[in-house]
């Protein structure tokens, strides 16, 4: 085993014992921040219970985008122990991916121009999976590249060493993307591959019109938030899947339990490792187009908000844990919906890194996390 | 020998005096700052090309006080540096007395104070930060003037057209916090608003780099308001009103000149409207007799008439504003023409143009509305 120079492990019980006659403060101050949070959110549920569900709603939208990226942080990091910065960066590109094959080749329209007889319904949905089932293949390519690159060189460096350089790629990616020919440094409106739909709910479902606002009191949602809950939902089945019931996967588990025994019952540990960022890179993928879709606006610094968000969330629910990551992000989703509902927009991210804070403080290995024991 | 010598030097020196003073009162200079490279050439180009069109027009006319116009142009880049420099320059070599620019904020603080120190009138087409005419003790820097308006009056006008065109008197506003600009825009327009009997349903901040406003939105769907007021760039406008529309949220969006770009999305803003400078599309005589002669004396790569924008306008009118102001003086004498600036009035391309207290222009401001794709003229405010 390399040397251990960072450990994003539980702070040792020491530390603990000594502060622990005085730890009745924070303690308290923990309970009264939670009573606030309790106070206002239920004070706010019964005030109006409609906008609250509607805060709920956006909030679910958000947590499970999150969740996609979230899944190759924890993943990442469960087999390598590396926290990849350049994370947030493979979901933009492939919100890009999928802003120029809309855009530019019209890859969305495909089957009507192939078999024009097709319906008009079917044209869609063929077309925009084959918009995301590209941008997943684009960024596969891109973080295999980056994995080879940038991480393989170093497997067996500090874990500081990586660290740094998955910092330095998320930078290159960023202001490469910057760059007038490549992404260019504008905010540029995104064209969708399929138009948004919208329904509300006020007895039975009903389609938002063009000409009326929906009646008052009633809760909106639409295609978009169902697309992302379904591909959210699904990647999590096949993940669980994967892990647990595949040879692959069984060698996923073996590799993050122990490299060097991997190696010894004839794992492809550098295979693996690949597969694991290749999983990650497809899921970061696809959030970046249903991100797009949903906010219809990129450019070459999108990833990063989202990116270290889906981070506090991996940490959230335990970093290396697969579920932890679900449930983390959308945890954060409802913590940023509620917070833009009921504090202020701009609290929005300080209140999202606060609970970075106070996971670390109170559960340092986040919800489904477990002690990381050091193996000899 | 020695009186000869003295003889020489006097004859030279009346002959100097002589051919300066009978040079000086054939002309009036005037220095143009305009950024013709750095980060907005072509506002540079514009606002030159503006300028020089009313110069050459009065030359036309037979100049001011019965002397010929000459101009200095100078490249100031839209940076401090390099505009102080073409100041110093045109003040102290070219002896210019009467400055057109520049065109950005920051570049013409700077040459402000140089020019007020040195009695140099200087009249900013298109610079809208409070600082240009006020110092920062908040004394009124007296020589200073600018032919667009300030930030915060958008939104006086914008409230102003709410309440009177519109005629609604439910709004909402939406804030960057963090941006003057914005910032400015909507307290005035909540101080107009709300003082001429509109009512404020809701206000909500979100921050430059935010992507998704559906809790605001949500927001705004409860609170129901008539008009919705973001003052902010086109690309948050693009944002929120794409949003809005999908939440079926019906209310009016407005801005202000934020919102005038070619990267705005036309489709979701459609049925907004936003405060801006001038039009080309105006119908009244000034801006169409302007538009023809900028047209023709201006052509495009293709040989086609320019179309000339707010920039060029609001140069057109400083120049116009300016040599107005001269010939109202009578003398080609700065602290005269301060003295008749103050009190012009003058009938612009951009607007009835009169200064206030802080030599900013009261002037009506151009509503345009985003309507099937385009961006089309509305009607003129008067504040």
């Amino acid at each position: 085993m390399p040397p251990r120079v960072v450990s994003v492990s539980p702070a040792p019980p020491r530390a603990r014992k000594a502060g622990s006659r005085l730890a009745w403060i924070g303690k308290c101050f923990l309970g009264g921040l939670a009573l606030l949070t309790a106070v206002i959110l239920g004070r706010n549920l019964l005030l109006d219970p409609k906008l609250f569900i509607q805060m709920v709603i956006s909030g679910l939208q958000l947590g499970f985008v999150y969740a996609l990226i979230a899944l190759g942080y924890t993943m990442v990091y469960g087999i390598v122990k590396l926290i990849n910065f350049a994370h947030g960066d493979v979901f933009m590109v492939g919100s890009f991916v999928s802003f120029y094959a809309v855009t530019r080749f019209e890859l969305h329209v495909w089957p009507a121009a192939v078999f024009p007889q097709l319906p008009s319904a079917l044209v869609v949905v063929i077309g925009s999976l084959t918009v995301m089932v590209l941008s997943m293949v684009v960024c596969v390519a891109l973080a295999v590249t980056i994995e080879r690159v940038a991480y393989k060189p170093l497997r067996d460096a500090p874990r500081i060493a990586a660290l740094i350089t998955a910092i330095g790629v998320s930078f290159f990616l960023e202001f490469f993307g910057a760059l007038s020919f490549v992404f260019s440094p504008r905010f540029i409106p995104y064209q969708r591959p399929f138009e948004v739909v919208t329904w509300y709910v006020k007895d039975g479902v009903h389609l938002v019109s063009a000409t009326q606002a929906p009646p008052e009191g009633s809760v909106t949602f639409s295609n978009i938030f169902l697309l992302i809950v379904l591909a959210s939902v699904l990647t999590q089945v096949f993940l669980q899947f994967l892990v647990r019931r595949t040879k692959i996967g069984k060698a996923m588990r073996a590799v993050s339990f122990d490299k060097p025994a991997a190696r010894l019952m004839g794992i492809n540990v550098d295979q693996v490792i690949s597969f694991t960022f290749a999983v990650g890179a497809a899921f970061a993928g696809l959030g970046g187009v249903l991100y797009a879709i949903a906010y219809s606006s990129i450019w070459s610094q999108l990833g990063i908000l989202p990116g270290l968000k889906a981070f506090v969330a991996a940490v959230l629910g335990g970093i290396g844990s697969i579920p932890g990551a679900f449930v983390g992000a959308l945890i954060m989703g409802q913590a940023e919906a509620l917070t833009m509902g009921y504090i202020s927009t701009p609290m929005r991210d300080a209140v999202a890194f606060t609970v970075l804070i106070l996971v670390l403080l109170i559960r340092p290995t986040g919800i489904f996390g477990e002690p990381e024991k050091e193996k000899a | 020998m020695r009186a000869i010598k003295v003889a020489c030097l006097l004859a030279l020196s009346v002959l100097l005096m002589f051919t300066a003073c009978a040079k000086e009162p054939e002309t009036i200079k005037v220095a143009i700052l305009a950024p013709l490279s750095g980060p907005v050439p072509t506002f540079g180009v514009m606002t030159r090309d503006g300028a020089l069109l009313a110069i050459e027009e009065w030359n036309a006319k037979g100049g001011v006080l019965n002397k010929k116009i000459t101009t200095v142009v100078e490249d100031s880049q839209c940076t401090p540096d390099p505009a102080v420099n073409a100041a110093n320059k045109v003040i102290d070599q070219d002896k210019v007395k009467y400055i057109i620019g520049e065109v950005c904020s920051k570049a013409s603080i700077p040459v402000s104070e140089i020019a007020n120190s040195k009695k140099v009138i200087q009249i900013s087409p298109t610079s809208t930060n409070p600082d240009v005419t006020v110092g920062k003790d908040g004394k009124v820097k007296e020589f200073i003037f600018r032919a667009c308006f300030i930030d915060p009056f958008q939104g006086t006008v914008g409230a102003k057209f709410a309440l009177d065109t519109l005629k609604v008197k439910n709004a909402f506003i939406m804030l960057d916090q963090a941006n003057d600009y914005v910032k400015g825009l909507a307290e005035f327009f909540e101080k107009a608003y709300t003082a001429g009997g509109g009512k404020i349903v809701g206000k909500e901040t979100y921050t430059a780099k935010d992507t998704d406003f559906s809790a605001i939105l949500a927001k705004v769907a409860a609170a129901k308001p008539d008009v919705v007021y973001l003052p902010d760039y086109y690309n948050v406008v693009n944002l929120v009103s794409k949003q809005a529309k999908e939440k079926g949220i019906k209310a009016v969006f407005m801005g202000g000149d934020g919102w005038d770009s070619s990267d705005l999305d036309l489709k979701a803003a459609d049925g907004g409207f936003f405060t801006n400078h001038y039009s080309p599309q105006d119908n009244r005589p000034e801006v169409q007799n302007f538009v023809k002669a900028f047209g023709a004396k201006y052509k495009d790569d293709k040989g086609q008439p320019k179309v000339p924008d707010a920039l060029a306008a609001l140069a057109y009118d400083a120049a116009n504003i300016l040599l107005q102001g001269i010939k109202e003086a009578g003398a080609d004498d700065t602290t005269k023409v301060k003295d008749a600036l103050k009190k012009i009035s003058v009938n612009a391309v951009s607007g009835q143009i009169k200064f206030d207290a802080n030599d900013n222009p009261v002037k009506s401001a151009t509503i345009l509305a985003v309507k099937d794709g385009k961006v089309v003229f509305n009607s003129v405010v008067n504040p």
